[in-house]
């Protein structure tokens, strides 16, 4: 049994100014298994982070089910989520905007502790010592304010905190961003390590394909509200088969494909869509270069794959795709389109 | 050559203390290329870029000598500085908004840059911008030249920041972190962009970014600075691939999650880069070295030639070791 499992969820809000209803997230079905990484990615706008939110029930679904370990939660209240809390935890990008700033590291470790009412026998100190060096802060002084660490540090202290009552998943918004390049592969160390020593589960949301390729088990790729690929991580970056897919792969260039002569990536044309504008057919359309008439009449459905686990949110998948697909996933391990 | 940095410091008085953040930076600039200027936060990559175009911080103490075409840029007047950004040198930066005037139209704005240094009449230079904005890959540029920044989408900004810097004909362009803020197909987009601009132009590009990707694609020379001096200097595909400073192989590995099989360690370098005031003796790096010896810790490691790079470090990686082994 899936440990969180997303059932056809959708967000609409309403634009303050015009009244008009904007569907941030349209429809997504997402399960995440015990000890599983499952890797959110998308561009601004694409609705991962609501569907972040709506997943950790900060805010409210218009449509769908959550559910928690088969127990629909949906409709809990603040209350009734309580328990539910201490097991799906959260870390977001920024850590000195999620932190309150006001607060000493060790408030900050003590927090949760205190809104659950967790007493512990050994010492509350010496268990806040204790996850901070588990994180690799063994000698921070903890009487001091988030203003006087690196951001490197204090993504360290939220997630020492997201530890402290031993959840069974952690839903990460982006926990690399905005972190320095070498700070960032830190990050993803720690993160791996935890859930080898833990078998912790992770639902991380980023825009950098590189590090869900490396971090999940498998992979969701979303699109204006809407998942269009889904599957294994290693068959996803090996081989991705919706156009979006193969445009995000192809757009962050790599090391290896420098050394490719002749190595050319796949462009987008156009702005990143407007979740208030919806385009007709498949949302992915106006920016296709494979686009022909079924795609601006016909929602393609998200559908699996023959022989995978794959599933495609694409009327010309696999037969049209899957050759520019294999070509991407070469470029980015240094290698020669295949003849 | 077209820039020539000579022993370039600036630092800052703080509490009666002088804090040095760029130590003593020497380099040169060829006509044409794309030169990239890499660093962490703290490494003095901003400054140093920014005090190429006399935009240093008016608190900044600085010394040495930072010459474009043979003119001296460090204490030269504000006026004459004033003058030479726009037709000389143009900038752009990681956030459209700040280049920007937000109650003003945009197509005005790229016309004022033009008629402030006199190079066009208003009539003249509303049809430059116009022309300005067509040459940046903007579909409807009577529709962007008419609208305040606000109105337009986040990618029609940047290629609406990138028409400004360049309406009045400059031949170094200094970017920012220009794409650190964009999604990755629109940073996709500014690169090839800029690359057209580039050779279409004639100018030469001196690129600020801690994003190797964006590296790994435009660089022809690369500078890599930590805590304010420079690690390595040198052509982009030695210092990519076969890196022979530590801090350098160190990053680069640490960028080349495609290549470490999934779900496993990445060769992430310890603990953090040191703040203003707080860089250790001897070589910086020296804390964070998995190679540092005794002599790292008390003996600045002066610059050197090593190979096709020039380097400060007393033991680099030997050359001709590729990227994949000397990551071991």
């Amino acid at each position: 049994m899936a440990l969180l499992e997303l059932d056809a969820v959708s967000k609409t809000f309403s634009q303050r100014r015009s009244g008009r209803a904007v569907q941030a997230v349209a429809g997504v079905s997402l399960t995440v298994g015990k000890g599983e990484t499952l890797g959110l990615v998308g561009e601004s706008g694409c609705g991962k982070s609501t569907l972040a939110r709506l997943a950790l029930k900060l805010v409210d679904v218009t449509g769908g089910r959550i559910r928690f370990d088969g127990t629909d939660v949906t409709d809990y209240g603040s209350r009734r989520m309580l328990p539910i809390r201490r097991r799906l935890q959260a870390v977001f990008q920024d850590p000195l905007a999620s932190l309150n700033a006001r607060m000493t590291i060790a408030e900050i470790m003590r927090e949760p502790f205190d809104t659950h009412g967790v007493r512990l026998d050994s010492g509350l100190e010496a268990r806040i010592r204790e996850l901070l060096s588990f994180v690799g802060l063994e000698n921070i002084d903890i009487q001091k304010l988030p203003g006087q660490f690196s951001g490197g540090q204090l993504q360290r202290v939220a997630i020492a905190r997201a530890l402290a009552l031993e959840p069974e998943i952690i839903v990460a918004d982006e926990p690399t961003s905005a972190l320095d390049p070498s700070i960032q592969a830190q990050i993803v160390n720690l993160m791996l390590q935890i859930q080898r020593k833990r078998g912790i589960s992770y639902l991380i949301i980023s825009h950098d394909l590189d590090v869900i390729g490396h971090v999940a088990d498998r992979i969701a790729v979303m699109y204006l509200g809407t998942i269009i690929e889904q599957g294994a991580a290693a068959e996803i970056m090996e081989r991705p088969l919706h156009p979006y897919t193969q445009a995000l792969l192809s757009a962050a260039p790599t090391l290896a494909a420098r050394r490719q002569i002749g190595w050319k990536r796949i462009m987008l044309t156009g702005d990143p869509p407007n979740p208030a504008n919806v385009p007709s057919g498949c949302r992915f359309h106006p920016r296709c270069h494979l686009a022909r008439d079924i795609c601006r009449t016909d929602v393609p459905p998200l559908r699996a794959m023959p022989d995978s686990s794959r599933m495609v949110a694409c009327h010309l998948a696999p037969d049209v795709t899957g050759q520019a697909g294999a070509d991407v996933g070469r470029a980015r391990r240094g290698l020669a389109p295949a003849n | 050559m077209i820039l020539s940095v000579r022993d370039f410091s600036i630092g800052f008085q703080r509490e009666g203390e002088s804090l040095v953040a760029v130590d003593g930076v020497s380099f040169d600039v060829e006509e044409g290329e794309t030169f990239v200027i890499i660093g962490e936060s703290g490494s003095g990559k901003s400054l140093t870029g920014m005090s190429v175009a006399g935009l240093q911080p008016p608190t900044a103490f600085v010394s040495g000598s930072i010459r474009f075409k043979d003119r001296e840029m460090l204490r030269r007047p504000d006026a004459e500085l004033r003058k030479m950004r726009g037709p000389e040198i143009g900038l752009i930066y990681q956030d459209p908004l700040s280049s920007l005037n937000p109650v003003w139209p945009v197509g005005d704005q790229i016309a004022e840059t033009l008629t402030a240094h006199g190079l066009a009449d208003r009539a003249e230079a509303r049809k430059r911008a116009i022309e300005m904005l067509e040459r940046v890959r903007i579909p409807d540029p009577h529709r962007v030249a008419a609208a305040y920044p606000h109105e337009i989408s986040g990618g029609m900004r940047q290629r609406a920041m990138i028409a400004m810097a360049l309406a009045a004909g400059p031949s170094l362009l200094i970017a920012d972190e220009p794409t650190t803020a964009l999604d990755v197909t629109i940073k996709a987009q500014m690169l090839e962009l800029l690359a057209e601009l580039k050779r279409e132009m004639a100018l030469t590009i001196v690129l600020i970014t801690h994003d190797m990707g964006v590296v790994a694609e435009v660089a022809d020379r690369i500078l890599v600075l930590y805590a304010g001096r420079i690690a390595e200097i040198g052509p982009a595909d030695a210092i990519m691939l076969q890196p022979s400073h530590p801090y350098t192989a160190a990053l680069m590995t640490s960028a080349m999650i495609s290549q470490t099989p999934a779900k496993q360690d990445l060769n992430a370098i310890v603990g953090g880069a040191p703040g203003l005031g707080s860089f250790p003796a001897g070589c910086r790096f020296h804390p964070r070295c998995p190679r540092a010896q005794h002599d790292c810790l008390s003996v600045e490691p002066p610059r050197r030639k090593f190979g096709t790079v020039e380097l400060a470090c007393h033991y680099p990686i030997e050359a001709a070791m590729p990227l994949e082994i000397a990551r071991g």
